[in-house]
């Protein structure tokens, strides 16, 4: 409580401030904005190649690399890579590992953050140790590890293999806890005294409640399952499997063989950004916010 | 309030010990079956000599005790001298991408949050935005890039540099830099002795001008995340204190080196563990892009882990490979958690200047948002 009241009291004080700075030094300010916008560019430029680069030919990608509007519009990089490559078969398989591993954590992340925020019971304590523990474990050091599990139980090369080892996250799971301690319970207990069980509470409940947290979920598996490359990697080697990180990965290694073909990769890669490209700027208010919103807690 | 909750509720604790177990259960399920199993099936490989036919625990399979990881610290063989390589290219990337990311993050964030709110939404979208997208992707079109013929040369061009052919220049910048002054052969007492297989004149060679080029993609990519978890801190700072300095007539360099920064130490602390983690780990660029060449110089730990195994069959040493590279991890995450510790000391005879909770209360929400997971330090504050 009293947070957010001093901080509401200091913004109008810093208001103050920041509106006299503005006035006192307007070339600092225009330093100040130089400096961003050219730092924007920086950051914007590259990507504004890879778009441009996508529509030229091959000779002219060599030629003028620069350059933002192609001489000659030409589809054929797109073409090509529908035409010479499992392109389409890609983008299926990540879209299924994708909506499965989301689906999946949003349930099981929310239900094991519940009861590890609410529930109070023998080994709660353990389980929390053990998560905290098991988050350290860098991702790289599983590659082998995955893939002899994986072999043993009989899931290698299959969708079961590429989904179900990421149906959970560790980090998830705290995200969930965090968020449902900072929620109060006077609603649930309530529920409760009117007799509604433990998974009632939470199914009808607690996860309409939550979803700021949800969405932070969401967002986050999204994104992490659809650039997962490595996971991938070692579970998997049929074709039929390849998702759009392998695939892209192997036309960059040069698979199709011939020229460079820079204009198709970027094709390709300027696609596969599109999905993840179309959820930021959809929920980009979400994303940032979360960092704002969560300091209140 | 939890103390109350935890009276009103002692009756139906029973109850909630079946639930609890059940709702946790699926995470812990796979969690144990796709990581904690995993691993103790790696740690017995990396001490096998399992040759990747059959299951690992057939009876084929012989406990061969350290002879893997002391092939790779002291076999005087290639795979010694690839580890070391190895190990030399990440130290590079580590020593550069770390401070520079951290750096140019904190710097954006400060940038961003002085602009106006309309104008700080739109920056902050365009240096978050390389973050969200693949490293695949962005790995390809660094790969455009940074070709002979690329965009970087030819703006290079533009002011009269020759740009290098960047993904197949193996020499090391700062043998490229003394060469310049014309030293070409290291002095004897570096070239002489050698460590993990390479001589320290070759430790000290710096990334190649290939690695270089990844190292400039780290930064990129990350500091966006970085700089998300920095204004959110800066947006939680006390601005009584900063107020307080410009009455005592401090400048806004002074305000931001005495008031600012510490401040942010906690923030600090979390994107230097957590750039270090993530640095230590190379993994998707290198497989996308140059697979260890030009010379082995963009050749990594966890690269040369995944080849060891899946490509070589040496499934023995990629696991130990892997361990290693698990111990130098959290041989780093614990230093740095030591310096944070140290630190506390100085932050409590701030605590009188702090009424709000110094940010650090912002950052495993945070660091959420911004896709990484919040660390053990994070929850801990």
């Amino acid at each position: 409580m009293s947070i957010t009241q001093s901080t509401d009291t200091a913004g109008t004080k810093q208001d103050h401030v920041r509106r006299r700075d503005r006035n006192g030094t307007m070339a600092a300010t225009s330093v100040l904005y130089a400096v961003l916008i050219a730092l924007a560019i920086v950051y914007i430029f590259p990507f504004l190649v890879q778009v441009a680069t996508s529509f030229k030919s091959e000779t002219e990608a060599a030629q003028s690399p620069v350059s933002l509007v192609p001489q000659v519009w030409t589809t054929a990089a797109y073409r090509g890579l529908f035409a010479h490559s499992d392109f389409p078969v890609w983008f299926k398989n990540s879209a299924i590992v994708t909506v499965c591993v989301t689906l999946g954590r949003v349930f099981f992340d929310s239900l094991a953050g519940y009861a590890l925020a609410r529930l109070h019971f023998r080994g709660r304590g353990v389980i929390y140790a053990g998560l905290i523990a098991v988050m350290s474990v860098p991702g790289v050091v599983l590659l082998i590890p995955k893939f002899l599990v994986l072999n043993q139980v009989g899931i290698y090369d299959s969708y079961t293999g590429m989904i179900v080892p990421l149906l959970t996250d560790a980090a998830g799971v705290f995200i969930m806890k965090n968020f449902f301690e900072s929620v109060p319970i006077s609603v649930e207990e309530q529920a409760r005294i009117d007799g509604a069980g433990t998974f009632r509470v939470f199914w009808s409940i607690v996860l309409p409640m939550s979803r700021p947290a949800l969405m932070t979920i969401i967002i986050l598996s999204f994104q992490g399952s659809w650039n997962e490359l490595s996971h991938f990697i070692v579970s998997t080697q049929s074709p039929a499997l390849t998702t759009l990180t392998k695939g892209v990965a192997s036309l960059a290694s040069g698979q199709l063989g011939g020229p460079t073909q820079y204009p198709l990769k970027l094709a390709a890669a300027a696609l596969m950004t599109v999905p993840v490209a179309v959820m930021f700027f959809i929920f980009q208010r979400r994303i940032m916010n979360t960092t704002e919103g969560a300091v209140k807690g | 309030m939890s103390a109350n909750a935890v009276r009103s509720r002692s009756g139906i604790h029973g109850h909630e010990t079946a639930s609890g177990w059940l709702f946790t259960g699926p995470v812990l399920f796979l969690l144990g079956l796709f990581l904690v199993i995993p691993v103790l099936m790696a740690l017995w490989v990396s001490f096998s000599d399992w040759g990747g036919r059959g299951s690992p625990f057939s009876a084929g399979v012989h406990f061969i005790g350290f002879d893997n990881y002391s092939k790779l610290l002291a076999g005087g063989g290639l795979a010694e001298q690839d580890f070391g390589t190895s190990l030399r290219n990440n130290a590079w990337y580590v020593v550069l991408v770390v401070p520079l990311q951290t750096a140019l993050s904190l710097f954006l964030a400060v940038l961003v949050n002085r602009a106006v709110l309309r104008g700080r939404g739109f920056f902050r979208t365009a240096f978050y935005f390389p973050s969200v997208t693949s490293s695949v992707a962005i790995t390809v079109l660094w790969l455009f890039l940074f070709s002979s013929t690329g965009s970087v040369n030819k703006l290079l061009s533009y002011i009269g540099i020759t740009g290098p052919n960047w993904f197949n220049e193996p020499s090391g910048i700062l043998h490229d830099l003394l060469g310049v002054f014309g030293v070409q052969n290291g002095p004897a007492f570096l070239t002489g002795g050698t460590f993990l297989g390479i001589s320290w004149w070759d430790w000290l060679a710096g990334p190649s001008v290939a690695m270089s080029a990844y190292i400039i993609m780290g930064i990129f990519t990350t500091s966006g995340t970085f700089m998300l978890l920095f204004i959110a801190a800066l947006q939680n700072l006390d601005r009584d204190v900063t107020e307080a300095a410009m009455v005592d007539g401090a400048n806004g360099w002074q305000r931001f080196w005495q008031v600012t920064l510490p401040q942010l130490r906690p923030t600090l602390f979390t994107v230097l563990t957590l750039g270090l983690i993530g640095c230590w780990q190379v993994f998707d660029q290198i497989y996308t892009g140059t697979q260890g060449a030009p010379d082995k110089t963009t050749l990594t730990p966890a690269y040369l882990s995944y080849q060891a195994a899946f490509q070589d069959q040496g499934w023995g040493q990629g696991a130990a490979i892997a361990f290693i590279l698990f111990v130098i991890i959290v041989f780093f995450t614990l230093f740095q958690r030591w310096v944070l510790r140290e630190r506390k000391v100085s932050r409590r005879k701030m605590r009188p200047y702090l009424s709000v909770g110094t940010g650090s209360s912002g950052v495993p929400a945070g660091a959420a948002a911004a896709g990484q997971p919040p660390t053990p330090d994070g929850e801990r504050q």
